[in-house]
C-alpha cells in the first residue's frame, strides 16, 4: 500500500496542494484552512525529500500521468536538479505557513485569511508543477497557476499599504506579457517540431539549428521567462511586488518564485534546446553574461540608496539573480553547479532576511530603516538574525553566501576569466555597504524612544532562525549542497535528464 | 588529554567565555572573573599543547569537510604555536587591564565588550592553528567581524566613522584579493594545506607567482602593508585595551602571521628565493617601514603615533618573508613575539595615562613621568625594546632580520632597518624624555610624593609585567629561534 502510494509521489507533490487550495475556500474557516495547508505542504515536502533521495545518485525518474505514455500523455520527470528545487520550495512553504499565520494578523483583514491560504496553496502548486513537469506546455499552465495566485497575494498587502494594488497591477501586466511571450515561444517550437514533451522536443530540435522558427521560439521563451526571473532590465515588477506584499509572501516569493523561474530557464537552455546550438551559446555569452554583470552592480548600487528595508532586499535579490545568471552563462558544469548552489543558498538567506524584517515590521509597523534605530537591544534575536543573514549576503566565510561565492569564483577562475572574478568580488563589496547600513542602524543608533517594543513572537522567530541556522550549517558543511548541485549540473549539462528514465507508477497504457 | 582534545579545548575556552559574557550582562564581577579563569585556562592549555608538540606528537584535527577535498582542519606547527602562546598569555594581562580600564573609565556596555573580545581571541586561536588556507580565511573573517563592535564601542560619530574605515578596508581587501588568491591557489594546485616547503613550486610561471604574491600580500589587509594601512590608525578610536591586545597583538599579528605562514608553507622560502617573485614586496615593505615611521613622527596623538609605529613594525615581518631567506623568516617569526610584548606595553601605558589624566596628546604630557613613574618607566622599556636595544627582546628579532638581509645579499635592507631604528628613537624616546625631564604644565612646587597620581593598580600592573617580559625575552631568544627553526627546514 505504502509503496504504491509512494510510487505516485511525483504527481502527489503537486496534487496535494492543488486539492488543498479549494478545500481551504470550502471550509471557510481560517484555522482549518491553515491546518489543511500545513498538512498539504508537509506531505509535499516529505515526498520531495523521498524523490531527492531516489535521484541523488544520478538516476532520472519518469512518471506518466494516468499511465498515458509520452509524448501523447503528460510526463513528469525528476532528476537531481529539480528534486533539489522541489525540496527548497516545499521547505520554504512549511516555514512560511506558521510564520504567515501570525504575521498576516496585522496585514490582512480577517475575512480574507482563508483566501490567503487558498492562494498560497495555489501558488505553491504552481511552483511545484513548473519544477517537476516534463511537458513544455504544462510548464506554462503551472506558471500561470502560480502567477495568478501571486498577483492576488501581493494585492492582499493593500490592507496595510494601498500601493500594494499598483504593485500587484504592475506585476500582473508584466507577468502576463512574460507568460504570453513564453506561450508564443512554445507555439513556435511546437510548429517546428510537432511535440511538446521536453524529451521529444530535445530529440527533434537537434537538426533544426538553422530553422528560423526555432530560433524565434527560443528568443520568445528566454524573454518570457526572463521577466519571471527578473533578469536585469526585466526586473521592474520585482521591487514593488516584494515591498508591498505581506511579509510572509515577500519571503516566500524571494526564496522560491524567481528560483523556480531560473530553473526553468536552465532547463530550456540546457535540455530542450541543445547546448551545441551556436545561437544559444551566443545568447549566453553576449546577452546573459553582460546583463548578469550589470545586474550585480546596478542593482546593488540601487540597494544602497534604499531606505525601505524590504525594497533594499528586493534590489539585492535582483543582484543575486545576476550571480546565478553569471554561473549559467559561464557555460560549464562548474558554472552551472555554482548557479545551482547559489539558488539553494540564496533561498535560505533571503528567506531568512525577509522573515526577520517581517518580524520587525510586525513589532514597529514600518519597513523604513530610520524607524529601526537601536532595535538591536530591544529585539536581540531578530537583529542577530539580520546580522547573520547580512553576513551571508556579503559572503563571509561560515555562511552559505561564502560557499556560493567560493564555487562561483572557482568556476570563473577555472576558465581564466580574470575580469569576471574581479567583478564578482567587487560587486560583493557593495553588499557590505548596504548590509552595514542596516547593522549600524540596529546597533549603533540610539533608540528613538523607550516605548515598549519587545522581541518578536516565537512563531515568527522560529522559522527565521531555522533558515538562519540552515544558512550557517550549510555554510560550514557544504559537502551536501555542493555534491547535489554538481550532480544536478551534470544532469543538466550532459543531458542526463533526457536519457531513458526509470518509470514510476502506472505504465503500459497505449 | 589527547592533543586533539587540547586543541579543541583551546578553541572552546574563549567561546565559552564569550557565551558567559553574553549570559551575564549585569553580574560584572562574576563575568569578569569567569573570563579571567577562561584566559588562564587557555594559556595553560596552549602550554600543554606545546608540551605535546615538544614530545614529538603530531597533532592534526579534521573537523568536517567543507567541500569534498577541503577540510576544516587544524594542526600544530611551531609558528602557530608561538603565535597562540603570545596571544593567550597576553589575553590574561589585557583582560585584567581591560577590567581596570573599563571600570576606571566608566565605559558603557561591558558585557558586549568582553563578549566580542573573547570571540576575537577564539578567532585568533583558529588562525594560529589553521591547517589550510580555507580555515585560515574563515577565522580571519571572524576576527574582522568580531572586532568591529569593539572599534565602534564608544558609539560616537568618530567611533562609527573609524569602525567603518576599519571594516571597509579589512573586509574589502580580504574579499577582493585574499579570497581570489586562495581560490587561484586551489585551482592551480588542487590543494590548500600548509605544507613545509610550499606547494606552489613549479605550478606557475615566475611573473604570475609575483602577482599571486601581491594578491596575498594586499589581501591580508591586517598586515597593514601600505597603501592598505589606513584602517589601523582609524581603529585607534577604540578603547585602549582593544588597541592594546587587538591592534598590537591579535589582529595585526594575525595579519603578519598569515603572511608568514603563507610565505613559508604555501610559496616556500626556497621557491621565493629561486624565482625572485618577492623582490618587489621587499621594496614595498622597506618603503612601508620608513614612510610609516616618518608619519609617526608627525603625530601628536599618542595612540595614533603608536598606530603608525605598528604599521612600520609590521612591515619588518613582511620584509622577513620577502627577503626569502630562512633567517629572515625566523626573524619575522621572532619579531611577532618581541614586538607584541613591546607594543602592548606602550599601548597599555597610553591607556593608563588616559585613565589617570584623560590626556591623549603627547604635547600635554610634559612632566607627567614624575606623576606616573611606573607607567613611564614601563613605557621607556617598551620603547627601547621596539627600537631594538639590548638587553631587550626587540634587539634579537632585528638582529635576525639583518642577518636574513645579509644572507639574501640585500645590504640596502640592512641600511633600511638601521635607519628605521633611528626613526624609532626619534619618535618614541621624546615621549619618555618629555615625561621626566620637562617641567610639568601646572607646576605647583609640590613634592614628588604628593604629585604621584598613577592610574588604578589594574591598569599599571599589566604594562609593568609586559615590560619585564621584554627583558626576559632577551635571554630566551635563542630558544625561540631554535623552536622556530623547523619551519624553514624544507620539504620534510
Amino acid at each position: 500500500m505504502m509503496s504504491s502510494v509512494l510510487s505516485h509521489s511525483p504527481i502527489l507533490v503537486v496534487l496535494l496542494p492543488l486539492l488543498a487550495g479549494p478545500l481551504c475556500m470550502l471550509f471557510g474557516n481560517r484555522t482549518i484552512a491553515y491546518f489543511v495547508s500545513i498538512l498539504a505542504s508537509l506531505c509535499s515536502f516529505l515526498l520531495s525529500v523521498y524523490l531527492l533521495s531516489l535521484v541523488s545518485d544520478g538516476t532520472v525518474l519518469s512518471y506518466h500521468l494516468g499511465g498515458w505514455a509520452p509524448p501523447l500523455g503528460i510526463e513528469y520527470r525528476v532528476d537531481a536538479a529539480n528534486a533539489l528545487v522541489l525540496v527548497i520550495v516545499s521547505v520554504i512553504s512549511i516555514l512560511t505557513l506558521p510564520y504567515a499565520r501570525k504575521s498576516i494578523e496585522g496585514e490582512i483583514a480577517e475575512k480574507h485569511h482563508t483566501l490567503f491560504y487558498a492562494c498560497f496553496m495555489m501558488c505553491f502548486t504552481g511552483l511545484m508543477g513548473v519544477t517537476i513537469t516534463g511537458d513544455a506546455f504544462n510548464v506554462f499552465v503551472f506558471l500561470e497557476v502560480s502567477s495568478l495566485s501571486t498577483y492576488v497575494l501581493v494585492a492582499l498587502g493593500a490592507e496595510k499599504d494601498r500601493r500594494a494594488l499598483s504593485a500587484a497591477y504592475d506585476y500582473l501586466i508584466l507577468g502576463t506579457i512574460g507568460a504570453t511571450f513564453f506561450v508564443i515561444g512554445l507555439g513556435l517550437i511546437y510548429m517546428a517540431t510537432g511535440t511538446l514533451n521536453m524529451v521529444d522536443l530535445a530529440e527533434r530540435i537537434t537538426s533544426l539549428e538553422n530553422n528560423r522558427t526555432v530560433r524565434s521560439g527560443f528568443a520568445f521563451i528566454v524573454v518570457g521567462m526572463g521577466v519571471k526571473v527578473a533578469i536585469f532590465p526585466l526586473h521592474r515588477w520585482l521591487p514593488g511586488a516584494y515591498t508591498y506584499a505581506p511579509s510572509a509572501i515577500s519571503a516566500f516569493l524571494a526564496a522560491t518564485a524567481t528560483k523556480v523561474a531560473i530553473y526553468v530557464v536552465m532547463r530550456f537552455i540546457f535540455l530542450v534546446f541543445s547546448t551545441k546550438f551556436g545561437f544559444e551559446k551566443d545568447t549566453l555569452t553576449f546577452i546573459f553574461f553582460p546583463l548578469a554583470i550589470v545586474a550585480m552592480f546596478a542593482a546593488s548600487f540601487t540597494a544602497v540608496y534604499q531606505v525601505n528595508l524590504k525594497r533594499l532586499l528586493a534590489f539585492s535579490s535582483v543582484a543575486q539573480i545576476g550571480y546565478m545568471l553569471l554561473g549559467i552563462s559561464l557555460f560549464t558544469v562548474t558554472g552551472l553547479s555554482a548557479a545551482m548552489v547559489h539558488l539553494f543558498n540564496h533561498a535560505l538567506t533571503k528567506g531568512a532576511l525577509f522573515f526577520a524584517i517581517g518580524a520587525i515590521i510586525y513589532r514597529i509597523g514600518s519597513p523604513m530603516l530610520p524607524n529601526m534605530a537601536g532595535l538591536g537591544r530591544k529585539m536581540p534575536w531578530t537583529s542577530a538574525a539580520i546580522v547573520i543573514g547580512g553576513l551571508s549576503l556579503i559572503g563571509v566565510p561560515g555562511t552559505v553566501g561564502f560557499v556560493s561565492k567560493w564555487v562561483l569564483l572557482k568556476a570563473a577562475l577555472e576558465q581564466n576569466y580574470w575580469l569576471v572574478s574581479l567583478a564578482i568580488v567587487l560587486s560583493s563589496l557593495i553588499s557590505i555597504v548596504y548590509v552595514w547600513k542596516i547593522i549600524e542602524q540596529l546597533y549603533l543608533q540610539p533608540a528613538k524612544s523607550d516605548d515598549a517594543i519587545t522581541e518578536a513572537p516565537l512563531s515568527l522567530l522560529i522559522p527565521t532562525w531555522i533558515l538562519i541556522l540552515g544558512s550557517v550549517w550549510f555554510g560550514v558543511n557544504a559537502e551536501f549542497t555542493v555534491q547535489v548541485s554538481t550532480t544536478a549540473a551534470e544532469s543538466l549539462f550532459h543531458g542526463k535528464f533526457l536519457e531513458p528514465a526509470t518509470i514510476m507508477g502506472l505504465e503500459g497504457r497505449p | 588529554m589527547t592533543p586533539e582534545n587540547l586543541l579543541i579545548t583551546a578553541m572552546v575556552l574563549p567561546l565559552l567565555a564569550c557565551i558567559a559574557c553574553v549570559l551575564l550582562p549585569k553580574q560584572d564581577n562574576l563575568r569578569d572573573g569567569l573570563t579571567l579563569v577562561a584566559a588562564i585556562a587557555l594559556f595553560v592549555t596552549v602550554l600543554a599543547i606545546l608540551d605535546a608538540y615538544n614530545a614529538g606528537q603530531v597533532v592534526e584535527l579534521n573537523l568536517w569537510s567543507f567541500q569534498p577535498g577541503i577540510e576544516l582542519a587544524f594542526s600544530i606547527e611551531p609558528l602557530g604555536l608561538v603565535f597562540a602562546l603570545v596571544a593567550s598569555s597576553l589575553w590574561i594581562l589585557t583582560h585584567i587591564y581591560g577590567v581596570g580600564y573599563m571600570r576606571g573609565n566608566k565605559e558603557i556596555k561591558h558585557a558586549r565588550f568582553f563578549a566580542c573580545f573573547a570571540f576575537a581571541i577564539f578567532a585568533t586561536m583558529g588562525i594560529a592553528f589553521s591547517a589550510n588556507l580555507l580555515t585560515l580565511f574563515l577565522f580571519y573573517e571572524f576576527l574582522t567581524v568580531s572586532t568591529y563592535p569593539l572599534v565602534a564601542h564608544k558609539e560616537t560619530p568618530e567611533a562609527k566613522a573609524g569602525a567603518r574605515v576599519y571594516l571597509g578596508i579589512l573586509m574589502s581587501t580580504s574579499i577582493v584579493f585574499l579570497l581570489t588568491a586562495i581560490i587561484w591557489t586551489f585551482v592551480l594546485t588542487g590543494q590548500m594545506d600548509f605544507t613545509a616547503g610550499g606547494i606552489l613550486a613549479g605550478k606557475i610561471d615566475d611573473g604570475m607567482l609575483a602577482i599571486l604574491l601581491a594578491l596575498f600580500a594586499f589581501g591580508i589587509g591586517k598586515a597593514a602593508l601600505m597603501p592598505f594601512h589606513r584602517w589601523l590608525p582609524a581603529a585607534m578610536v577604540a578603547p585602549t585595551p582593544v588597541s592594546a591586545l587587538l591592534h598590537a597583538v591579535a589582529v595585526v599579528k594575525a595579519g603578519v602571521f598569515s603572511m608568514l605562514k603563507i610565505g613559508v608553507y604555501i610559496f616556500g622560502i626556497d621557491n621565493l628565493a629561486a624565482t625572485g617573485a618577492s623582490t618587489w614586496l621587499m621594496w614595498l615593505a622597506a618603503f612601508s617601514i620608513l614612510a610609516a615611521s616618518i608619519i609617526a613622527m608627525q603625530q601628536d596623538n599618542l595612540k595614533r603615533r603608536l598606530a603608525y609605529s605598528t604599521v612600520s613594525q609590521l612591515s619588518y615581518i613582511t620584509l622577513g618573508v620577502a627577503l626569502a631567506s630562512s633567517m629572515g623568516a625566523i626573524g619575522g617569526g621572532m619579531h611577532i613575539v618581541t614586538h607584541a610584548f613591546g607594543k602592548i606595553t606602550l599601548f597599555m601605558c597610553a591607556g593608563a595615562i588616559y585613565v589617570a589624566t584623560h590626556k591623549t596628546e603627547i604635547s600635554q604630557m610634559r612632566g607627567l613621568g614624575r606623576a606616573m613613574p611606573f607607567t613611564f618607566i614601563a613605557f621607556g622599556i617598551g620603547a627601547l625594546s621596539i627600537i631594538g636595544l639590548p638587553p631587550l627582546g626587540g634587539s634579537w628579532s632585528k638582529w635576525l632580520l639583518m642577518v636574513g638581509a645579509a644572507d639574501a645579499n640585500q645590504q640596502i635592507m640592512i641600511g633600511v632597518l638601521m635607519l628605521s631604528s633611528m626613526l624609532n628613537v626619534a619618535y618614541l624616546l621624546p615621549i619618555f624624555a618629555r615625561g621626566f625631564f620637562l617641567a610639568q604644565q601646572d607646576d605647583d612646587g609640590a613634592g614628588w610624593r604628593e604629585r604621584l597620581s598613577e592610574a588604578p593598580l589594574l591598569c599599571v600592573l599589566p604594562p609593568c609585567i609586559t615590560a619585564l617580559s621584554c627583558l626576559v625575552l632577551f635571554f630566551y631568544a635563542g630558544e625561540i629561534q631554535a623552536f622556530l627553526a623547523p619551519i624553514v627546514s624544507g620539504g620534510s
